[in-house]
């Protein structure tokens, strides 16, 4: 069930308990039991909400920054990760294998901030050799769902 | 002109129903429960291989039997899901979908007079094919108290000396209900006793939702009387693209070729390489939509239970099957009534023979939102309904 359980909810996080059981096939309190579980063991890490901002008045400018690091001794990428991620702004790190070290994803209110976070914090720290900034223009699919795309069922009403 | 049309053709019946698909069809804002395709498009990477084949001019005429690339990949998967080899140079035929190779397997046995058994309800085109085929159809009216399974006894009771074959429609459109193995074998004496051909119609065999589909190809000495029948439309959510297959014995599979190319020449090639496709990367794409069939198959079953609908649980493709018998109506005025009045259209029973007299069947190739909605709608019809009595 547990399988099956995160590919509904990672879809859908605020499906009903009762809804969760039925589809499953199990009792509402194994359902309980194995969220409880999956929280603790920390595979599920959070429930958040998938929000298109464009259709919204608020402005904000993402940024996906491509940084090159010197890793540590002792530490590899951990730390100089560390010192970038416990930045409220950023809003994923990621280590990545090829041409550069970190991939920082970023979100502010415009593209001069994204720019002064750039300068002014990641690029002064000891172990950033460079980074290159990519502004996101446009966002077509995100966490697997199709941005602003009506989906319209174009079957006949009817078929044997 | 005067000359009159095909007798043959003129004494087939239409739907049954036509009357109440008049009314759904001028009803625009409908819930409809009523499809026997499923509601995902083609996975992309499969798309993206019929686009890629358009690309690179792949436009013309495959031979007759279909594509070697894809019977091979057939034989690979037919072996790798029922334990039976097919030879992809002889045994296996790519069809216009499912329902081409219904009609020319059964040409291709039947002589004029022989009896075809068919269970109902069942898909609508088994009869007329039969009779376009110069089969004598018997029918064999399933029972909801045996789940719509076909029973040894009910087999025995519907043999003559002229029943030439038997076709196997599981799992089942309408009624969602699954043949296991032992209910297969069950059967499998009476079939050979009789020497009877089998007409196995697997076109749903991808979804099943208790154990992996098991075929009557798989018992002993059944291969060589059966024409195992399967496709792309329902496993892979490919009916626009039409294509099926019918996997038998040399000999059959030689005369059924000479139809199709005949009638057909070829299924559309387009098709043939994005179903290559398919078999070779598709396994995970079954696997996601059946797991949300079967979510809503849940879902539904509960809902039934909860209104108090008697509803058998159904483990094969996307159908439920309720009987409607507490209310007094005919199905096809419950059907008509709940459209009219709740403005969702579920499919009349009777529309897949008699013996669906007093059930509805319902679709599940439709969103949880959509089913959700319907429910509602059905809770508050019955409801109303049983205030009246």
């Amino acid at each position: 069930m547990r399988e099956e359980l995160l590919s509904v909810i990672e879809r859908n996080s605020r499906i009903p308990l009762d809804e969760l059981a039925v589809i499953l096939g199990v009792s509402k309190e194994a359902v309980i039991d194995e969220l409880a579980k999956l929280e603790k063991e920390g595979v599920i890490c959070g429930y958040h909400t998938l929000i298109d901002w464009e259709k919204t008045s608020s402005e904000k400018v993402n940024a996906l920054i491509e940084v090159r690091v010197t890793p540590q001794r002792g530490q590899g990428f951990d730390k100089i990760a560390e010192r970038i991620y416990n930045y409220p702004e950023v809003r994923a790190v990621y280590l990545i294998s090829g041409g550069y070290d970190l991939l920082v994803t970023l979100e502010e209110k415009s593209l001069k901030e994204i720019s002064m976070f750039v300068t002014d914090k990641l690029s002064t720290l000891d172990s950033v050799l460079s980074t290159a900034t990519h502004f996101i223009l446009k966002k077509y699919k995100d966490h697997g769902t199709i941005l602003g795309k009506k989906h319209v069922d174009e079957r006949e009403i009817f078929t044997p | 002109m005067t000359k009159p049309l095909s007798d043959k053709v003129l004494s087939l019946k239409p739907s049954g129903i036509r009357k109440f698909f008049d009314i759904v069809h001028e009803m625009k804002d409908a819930i409809s429960l009523g499809v026997g395709e499923p509601d995902f498009d083609t996975p992309w990477h499969i798309r993206d291989e019929g686009i890629y084949a358009l690309e690179k001019g792949k436009t013309f005429y495959t031979s007759n039997a279909g594509l070697k690339e894809l019977r091979e990949e057939i034989s690979k998967k037919v072996e790798e899901t029922r334990n039976i080899k097919y030879d992809a140079a002889s045994e296996i035929l790519v069809t216009v979908g499912g329902s081409e190779a219904i009609d020319v397997g059964l040409r291709a046995i039947i002589n004029e007079g022989d009896e075809v058994i068919i269970p109902e309800p069942s898909y609508v085109s088994y009869t007329p094919c039969a009779l376009l085929a110069d089969a004598k159809p018997v029918i064999i009216p399933l029972k909801a108290e045996n789940e719509f399974r076909l029973t040894p006894n009910e087999l025995k009771a519907a043999i003559t000396d002229k029943t030439k074959a038997l076709i196997l429609p599981y799992p089942n459109n309408p009624t969602g209900a699954i043949m296991e193995k032992k209910d297969l074998e069950a059967i499998r004496d009476i079939i050979v006793e009789h020497d009877l051909y089998v007409l196995s119609d697997e076109i749903y065999s991808a979804l099943t939702y208790k154990e992996k589909h098991f075929s009557i190809v798989s018992l002993p000495d059944m291969k060589e009387r059966t024409i195992l029948i399967d496709g792309f439309s329902k496993a892979y959510a490919m009916t626009g693209w039409r294509l099926g297959y019918a996997c038998a014995p040399k000999e059959i599979i030689r005369q059924m070729t000479k139809i199709h190319q005949f009638a057909i020449m070829c299924a559309p090639t387009t098709s043939q390489y994005a179903a290559v496709d398919a078999i070779k990367k598709g396994d995970n794409d079954i696997k996601q939509m059946r797991n949300a069939y079967n979510q809503r198959r849940r879902f539904l079953i509960d809902s039934f239970k909860k209104m108090g609908l008697e509803c058998f649980e159904p483990y094969g493709a996307f159908y439920v099957f309720p009987s409607i018998k507490e209310f007094n109506m005919t199905s096809e005025e419950f059907a008509t009534k709940f459209l009219e009045e709740e403005h969702v259209a579920a499919i009349p029973g009777n529309a897949f023979g008699d013996s669906g007299e007093g059930y509805l069947r319902i679709s599940y190739a439709y969103s949880m939102e959509n089913l959700k909605e319907a429910m509602i709608r059905l809770d508050r019809f019955i409801k109303k309904l049983r205030q009246k009595q």
